[in-house]
């Protein structure tokens, strides 16, 4: 992960409430930075303890935390440039404090030779102003046959292995991708969808039962999660479910953390605040995949973050253009944008009682850091100037004007949200300031 | 031209509160039964020998059809005319689709010609809704997907209180391929909320999830489902699903849930047979009922007609320059 501009400047950020669960922190003080990277933070970093050599932001009782981890971002960069650049989607990401895109290989080609990691990575540096980094795939061409160089891809720059919004449907071939993995102790991100199964395009129940469309029945992501964890205990590779969307699979990764497997998995912004019942007459923005569910899924989706059965939130940010989502809802593609309302949106949880602000920060932060072996993801002395400052309160209504993304599938549109993110700093670098 | 005499409905009140016709699910219990009154009017004028009324003079109608239909085209062209309305079929199947133009792209190419009222059938759920949000004219859902056939409904509705004197507290079974049924959904939606007492009766595979949570009865006995019903509805089993994907085969169905005399003397004495068409004769339905003395089939088609004239004159009227407009504006 490289990032062009280092800010060397001593600066000091002080008056903040601190929230920093890697390292158990959440209390009013300060960060000094120095070189891109943390030197102290805490009650003793003031204005006047910072005075002699740093510039000082007063940041007026605001919350400061580490910047967000999104472990799920799709881009159409390479090959659907037309949909998100790597530029277009750090600035939504910045202004979204997500200081750290993780991309997924499902571009065209197909992120899955080392020339192509190092293509993105190059991308990055001369063009986004968050850090990215991408995932690979598992298998060639996302098509579920031959394993990709997993060992270089790795040496390239790759954090993980994915195959997208596709699953590896064959046990034979997943079996020998997790053994590979685990060789080099590569993360191994499945999306957890039985394809044979999964043949709708929305959930399964009365609600598809009204609007004439085929539906998907939970068991479609069940079962696929059980298989996989099986083949987890066989192999003893680190695995990752990327987006669960329903009850039943909480209590499949309860069972399975339980055993003590390597497991964890992730939820979308989506999944954990909208429901089924929000597609309405036919609105294609909620057309996901897995496929939002039900309320009482919601829900139970909503505690399993809290409880720490599902690990880390993302936004699944999927950029589609008016030409693929102005269709009748079977016909048109799956996906939302969300790195700009991710946590704006989760901030409703907090606000709700569901989740404590540690916990939030911990599941878009610390926790995907930490599972791909990133240093950022805290405010810990010596890491990386990593970081947001943010209004909890502040709401913001969602226009596609505002938004950054140059696709403007957003589900929250013409939402009011609160939780305003006011500045971004990423390697010590202003990347983002609310002004308004 | 004849104005029909004693005609009880006010021609310039509005009945439908809505622009478009896309569901039943969207409208209300007195816009049905009024709906169904001023079809009544209809039936009467298409006994007549001049049949011909003016309502629609100098309105564009346009039967844009993506899926192939001869029945429901037909009697929405027919009834267009009968009310003076200048009628265009538009079979997308053959003409532009095929080079790659979108549903939207087709319609608005339309909707620049000014249509007043665009009839679509598509293949696609929730595809009236989509153009309707598009286009300026009133849009008339003729089939969507496995969503609504509304009109269907309401013929079908028409059908049965002519005979039976209401829709309230009548044992309704609709049998057959309900999964993938627009006409099963319509039905229902209409007939409950008509306070009609519904039963579906189907092969598992044949019934859509949660379908009982509709407020419906599920019977996978068609012995068990008919018995004492005012009216036996059969729905048309497509062949792609008969061969091994959702029922083994024809035959099998047929023995099953096909429509014979021995399974409809367990309904009411004289329990009125209906279906949507076309037939499979064999496979639901027994030749000798669907040509028998119970069958209403053709009755159907009949109220067909004159439903598709309620509709086209009851949005018409909520149309710029329409009768409820001009009242409202006076």
């Amino acid at each position: 992960m490289v990032i062009a501009n280092r800010d060397k400047t001593r600066r000091a950020y002080v008056n903040a409430q601190l929230v920093d669960p890697a390292s158990g922190l959440n209390e009013k003080g300060g960060v000094l930075i120095e070189d891109g990277r943390i030197v102290s933070i805490g009650k003793a970093v003031t204005a006047r303890t910072s005075s002699s050599a740093a510039t000082i932001t007063d940041c007026k009782g605001r919350t400061l935390f580490p910047g967000l981890v999104d472990m799920c971002v799709y881009t159409g960069e390479p090959g659907t440039e037309y949909r998100e650049t790597l530029a277009s989607a750090s600035k939504a990401a910045a202004a979204g404090g997500v200081t750290t895109m993780i991309v997924m290989p499902s571009t065209d080609p197909v992120i899955d030779d080392a020339a192509i990691v190092d293509f993105i990575l190059r991308r990055a540096r001369d063009t986004a102003s968050v850090r990215v980094a991408p995932m690979a795939a598992i298998t060639k061409g996302l098509k579920g046959k031959a394993m990709t160089e997993f060992g270089l891809l790795q040496e390239a720059g790759a954090v993980a292995v994915t195959d997208g919004l596709k699953g590896v449907e064959n046990a034979a071939i997943l079996r020998r991708a997790m053994s590979y993995a685990n060789t080099f102790g590569l993360l191994l991100v499945q999306h957890v969808e039985d394809a044979s199964l999964a043949v709708g395009v929305m959930n399964e129940g009365e609600t598809a039962t009204r609007l004439g469309l085929p539906g998907i029945p939970c068991q479609a992501e069940t079962i696929m999660l059980e298989r996989d964890l099986r083949l987890v205990e066989l192999t003893g590779a680190r695995y990752h479910a990327s987006q669960i969307s329903c009850r039943d699979s909480l209590e499949v990764m309860r069972h399975a953390k339980d055993k003590g497997l390597p497991v964890s998995c992730g939820v979308s912004i989506n999944h954990l605040t909208l429901n089924h019942n929000d597609i309405g007459a036919y609105r294609t923005f909620f057309k996901l995949s897995p496929p939002l569910r039900s309320e009482e899924d919601r829900q139970a989706l909503v505690e399993g973050v809290a409880d720490g059965t599902i690990d880390i939130i993302v936004s699944g940010h999927n950029p589609q253009s008016a030409d693929t989502k102005r269709l009748p809802f079977a016909e048109a593609a799956s996906g939302a944008i969300g790195l700009e309302t991710m946590f704006a949106a989760a901030m409703g949880l907090v606000q709700g009682g569901d989740l404590s602000i540690s916990r939030l920060v911990e599941a878009l932060s610390a926790t995907p850091a930490k599972l791909l072996g990133l240093e950022s993801g805290t405010l810990a002395p010596g890491r990386p100037a990593d970081f947001v400052i943010a209004d909890l309160e502040k709401p913001w209504l969602v226009e596609d004007t505002r938004l950054h993304s140059l696709s403007k599938n957003s589900p929250f549109e013409h939402r009011s949200l609160e939780g305003q993110i006011m500045q971004t700093i990423v390697a010590g670098r202003q990347v983002y300031a609310y002004n308004q | 031209m004849t104005d029909i005499k004693n005609n009880t409905t006010n021609t310039s009140r509005q009945i439908l509160s809505g622009r478009h016709l896309l569901a039943i699910e969207d409208i209300s219990i007195p816009e049905i039964t009024a709906l169904l009154d001023l079809a009544e009017t209809y039936v009467e004028l298409n006994r007549q020998v001049e049949k011909k009324q003016s309502i629609l003079r100098g309105r564009t109608h346009i039967n844009l059809f993506f899926e192939a239909s001869t029945r429901t085209q037909s009697s929405f062209e027919l009834a267009g005319k009968r009310l003076s309305a200048d009628v265009m079929n538009m079979s997308v199947k053959s003409s532009s689709v095929s080079k790659g133009e979108t549903l939207l792209d087709t319609a608005m190419t339309l909707n620049a010609m000014h249509p007043d009222i665009l009839v679509v059938r598509h293949h696609a759920s929730g595809a009236a809704e989509l153009l309707a949000q598009k286009v300026s004219g009133a849009v008339i859902n003729a089939g969507d997907g496995q969503h609504e056939h509304p009109t269907q409904a309401l013929l079908d509705a028409l059908t049965i209180r002519r005979k039976l004197k209401k829709l309230e507290g009548l044992v309704i079974a609709i049998c057959g391929d309900i999964k993938h049924s627009r006409v099963a959904r319509s039905n229902i939606n209409l007939l409950l909320k008509m306070g009609a007492e519904v039963r579906l009766i189907a092969p598992l595979t044949l019934l859509p999830a949660d379908v009982e949570r509709l407020g419906v009865q599920v019977f996978t006995s068609m012995e068990e489902g008919v018995r004492g019903a005012d009216v036996v509805m059969m729905l048309r089993l497509q062949l792609e699903r008969m061969d091994g994907a959702y029922v083994p085969s024809a035959r099998e169905f047929y023995h099953f849930y096909g429509l014979t005399q021995k399974k409809l003397e367990l309904a009411k004495e004289d329990a009125m047979v209906m279906h949507p068409g076309p037939m499979n004769r064999g496979v639901e339905i027994d030749s000798t009922i669907a040509d028998g003395m119970q069958s209403y089939i053709q009755k159907q088609v009949e109220m067909g007609v004159a439903v598709r004239m309620a509709v086209l004159d009851a949005l018409a009227r909520n149309l710029p320059g329409g009768n409820a407009n001009n009242e409202a504006n006076s």
